[in-house]
């Protein structure tokens, strides 16, 4: 297995991805006064991790319990052959069909758990760009079967599959951009420093650990059991986002 | 490579205030009867850029489309590539047939240039009034773009700027490579940039085209500090950079 060095890729920032360009909800609590100097960041961070965060990293591991083994070894050697993807088996046609679909009802379950409109098309957005980008690092067949659109954990949930992580390694790698991401967008909409910036995240180690268990206890489960862990003025805050006109972030 | 079968992809970047916009604008009046254009363009803060075109009336409106890089122009252009060829592939799915997408990088400093992986060709612009110096200063924008603009060469005289000297120090940074000064208010120039783009469209077409990867900085000149001679170098990958 290769997947302590995969882990790290995939939970690197600079993994060309297009997520430094949102964050997650940060420009506009600080334009609304809600987050002002580093102990608000911290409350911010530790709030995300515990929220959506948490409710992310559980549909990621769910996505990634929804790829059919007998899929992710048939689609293996297809991969060097046109002939032979065409010619696949009754089988591995079913085992596409039956991961697309328990994928489809997890974005559905997911979505229903995003009040914010915005932020649904955001979710989709970023797994789009995602996807796009993982086809191109590291080609698989699943990527290619996978429905359009898709919430940007789901996109993770496979992509951690095909790179060989474990399920609970894939909900971690979620929960570090769920702070990393708002925490170094900080950087440059706060009066704060980076050392403090990284400090914060540091500090959460624990909790996201925790968190990460956590996550992967609801998504080896019902998917409809998962809470919905939605904070509502994350969401408040992405709609006010979008007609804000002087932004340096897209989220 | 190129094989025509998509739309030339042709990026253009340069620093802030140069003419990005106004030479997307001239392009697009100029080409409107010829080629199916589209534009993306790349803002710091939301989509100044496309609604300057859009009001501009240059184009279709749907067919200029915006994206945000999250206060990091240079990144969506080189190290993260994957909003903008996402937009560009969007923009010829919804318009296809189109023969030309333009994207226009945010107003950034000399060292951004456009990947490999997003353009097929790219031009950087400069303009006088920024200082008759800068074309000298080289980087990889002005030193290996596929063509360096020299723009608003009209307000030479107004910000003592020497056009003549500025544009024969751009081609010696160049090395041959092609330079173009250029002027909204003089018809001619704004021809010659319009017959580059048709040129780089004719060779992408056929087939000759190689896109080229100005890459990291150019071959530069160290004067020595007792004004004797001096040294030309490059800076290897990985190598740390110095400051000039």
């Amino acid at each position: 297995m290769r997947s302590r060095s995969a882990l790290l890729v995939l939970a690197d920032g600079r993994l060309p991805t297009g997520g430094y360009a949102h964050s997650a909800g940060l420009e506009q609590a600080i334009r609304q006064g809600w987050v002002t100097e580093i102990g608000g960041l911290r409350d911010f961070l530790r709030g995300r991790l515990h929220t959506t965060g948490l409710m992310n990293a559980a549909f990621a591991v769910a996505a990634w319990n929804a790829v059919d083994e007998f899929m992710l070894a048939e689609a293996a050697p297809a991969r060097s052959s046109n002939a032979e993807s065409t010619s696949e088996s009754t089988s591995g046609t079913a085992s596409t069909t039956s991961t697309a679909e328990a994928l489809l009802t997890l974005n559905a379950e997911l979505i229903a758990r995003t009040p914010s409109p915005a932020l649904r098309r955001i979710g989709a957005w970023l797994g789009t760009l995602m996807l796009r980008s993982m086809r191109s690092i590291h080609p698989h067949p699943l990527l290619e079967t996978l429905p359009k659109d898709l919430q940007q954990p789901l996109v993770y949930g496979a992509v951690g599959r095909v790179l060989g992580l474990s399920d609970a390694d894939t909900a971690a790698t979620i929960l570090h951009e769920a702070v990393t991401g708002p925490a170094t967008a900080a950087v440059k909409l706060m009066h704060i420093d980076p050392f403090q910036a990284h400090g914060a995240i540091i500090d959460l180690a624990a909790d996201l650990d925790e968190a990460a268990e956590r996550a992967t206890d609801f998504g080896r489960g019902d998917p409809a059991e998962i809470p919905a862990l939605s904070a509502p003025l994350s969401d408040f805050a992405a709609e006010l986002h979008e007609g804000d006109n002087v932004r340096l972030f897209a989220s | 490579m190129s094989n025509g079968k998509r739309a030339l992809r042709l990026g253009i970047a340069g620093p802030v205030g140069t003419g990005k916009s106004s030479s997307i604008a001239n392009i697009c009046t100029a080409l409107a009867d010829e080629f199916r254009i589209g534009v993306i363009t790349n803002d710091i803060y939301t989509d100044e850029d496309a609604r300057f075109l859009k009001a501009a009336g240059v184009l279709p409106e749907e067919r200029i489309r915006a994206v945000e890089t999250g206060a990091c122009p240079h990144t969506a252009i080189r190290d993260d590539v994957s909003m903008n060829l996402l937009a560009v592939e969007g923009l010829e799915e919804d318009f296809d047939p189109l023969d030309i997408v333009l994207v226009e990088s945010g107003g950034d400093n000399l060292t951004a240039t456009f990947s490999p992986a997003l353009v097929d060709a790219q031009l950087f612009v400069l303009d006088v009034a920024g200082g008759g110096d800068v074309a000298r200063k080289g980087g990889p924008g002005i030193g290996r773009a596929d063509l360096l603009v020299i723009n608003k060469i009209d307000l030479g005289e107004h910000v003592d700027v020497d056009v003549e000297q500025m544009l024969a120090d751009a081609r010696e940074a160049r090395e041959g490579h092609p330079v173009l000064g250029v002027s909204r208010k003089i018809p001619e120039t704004v021809e010659a940039l319009a017959d580059w783009v048709r040129e780089v469209h004719a060779r992408f077409v056929k087939g000759d085209h190689t896109p080229v990867d100005p890459g990291p900085m150019a071959p530069h000149f160290h004067a020595d500090e007792d004004a004797e001679g001096g040294y030309m170098h490059t800076h290897g990958e990985g190598e740390a950079a110095h400051s000039h």
